[in-house]
């Protein structure tokens, strides 16, 4: 009785403490990540930037740019990559806060680590598509199964390929290119 | 009978917000007419919708319908990203034109987009009251 009351004192002790890991798995990555699905970056939980940034493209993770060029991108909106996302002062100055609490530089995921590790922050770029980790990652696949797509177009569209970008996900295993399928780097 | 007090809840759900767009449309048509705007016409609306703009960075057109189509009741697309619209018609989806904020929003950078600047208070009142009969 002894010994099954200590296993299951012990089960449950291992249970709950991944949970919490799961929790904050950004700050106990290495040691817990065998037990997660892997999460490459932060996922986009705030509904208000979901819906303000989200209606017209992909609500991007904060994670995928530092801090700086977030800033620089909601000092523009007037001229957001050639379109207009002006937003009320009230809104934009919440969805500021809310981006640079969560820019690259603040995160421990993986991949918000390796976009840090690869940028120089005084001249980051505003784009995703242009940060050099970014490139890296991208610079095998032949432009007919992107711009050449009709499903995909353009690399800015990332739940093209990565079905979970939202969530945070873009692990290789996850990929599926429209019309080709899965992607073996 | 037994979805009685379903149907029920969604129509006790879905009357208030009919309600809603047309009040929100009605003043949004007395702050246009404060504005300084006259009477309204929808087909004068419609024919703002369908008109092409030429932009004067890269001399290409545009319009409402490049991005929401020629058809309000199917759903549009981001000429750009290319990322799916919902339908602009109130009868297909009713939330449209039901929160005054979010018309406000959209005329002013649509408009920005499409015509390179804000709408007038008629222009947009036009189109309200085209919209709202699609």
């Amino acid at each position: 009785m002894k010994t099954f009351t200590v296993s299951l004192l012990l089960v449950f002790t291992l249970l709950t403490s991944g949970c919490q890991a799961d929790d904050d798995y950004g700050e106990h990555e290495e040691g817990w990540r065998f037990l997660h699905k892997q999460r490459d970056v932060a996922a986009v939980e705030d509904p208000l930037y979901k819906e303000e940034c989200g209606s017209c493209h992909l609500a991007y993770p904060p994670g995928l740019l530092p801090g700086s060029s977030w800033e620089k991108i909601m000092t523009r909106l007037d001229d957001h990559f050639g379109d207009n996302a002006e937003l009320e002062p009230a809104v934009q100055k919440r969805l500021t806060t809310y981006l640079l609490m969560h820019s690259a530089e603040r995160s421990d995921y993986r991949r918000s680590r390796r976009i840090m590790r690869s940028t120089n922050e005084a001249n980051a770029p505003l784009r995703i598509t242009e940060l050099r980790y970014f490139k890296h990652e991208h610079d095998e696949i032949p432009p007919r199964l992107i711009t050449g797509n009709e499903k995909v177009s353009s690399l800015s569209n990332c739940n093209a390929c990565h079905p979970r970008a939202e969530q945070g996900f873009f692990s290789d295993r996850e990929i599926r290119i429209p019309g080709y399928g899965a992607w073996d780097d | 009978m037994k979805y009685t007090i379903p149907i029920i809840i969604i129509l006790g759900l879905s009357a208030p917000t009919v309600m809603a767009g047309t009040t929100t449309v009605e003043q949004l048509l007395e702050s246009y007419r404060q504005q300084g705007a006259h009477e309204f016409d929808n087909r004068a609306g419609e024919k703002f919708w369908q008109q092409s703009f030429r932009d004067k960075k890269n001399g290409k057109t545009r319009s409402c319908t490049s991005c929401h189509t020629q058809n309000l009741s199917n759903p549009g697309r981001h000429v750009k990203t290319r990322k799916r619209i919902e339908p602009l018609s109130p009868t297909v989806n009713p939330e449209r034109l039901s929160d005054i904020r979010k018309v406000k929003k959209w005329f002013r950078r649509n408009c920005k987009w499409t015509l390179g600047r804000e709408c007038t208070a008629q222009e947009k009142g036009n189109v309200l009251l085209y919209l709202q009969s699609q």
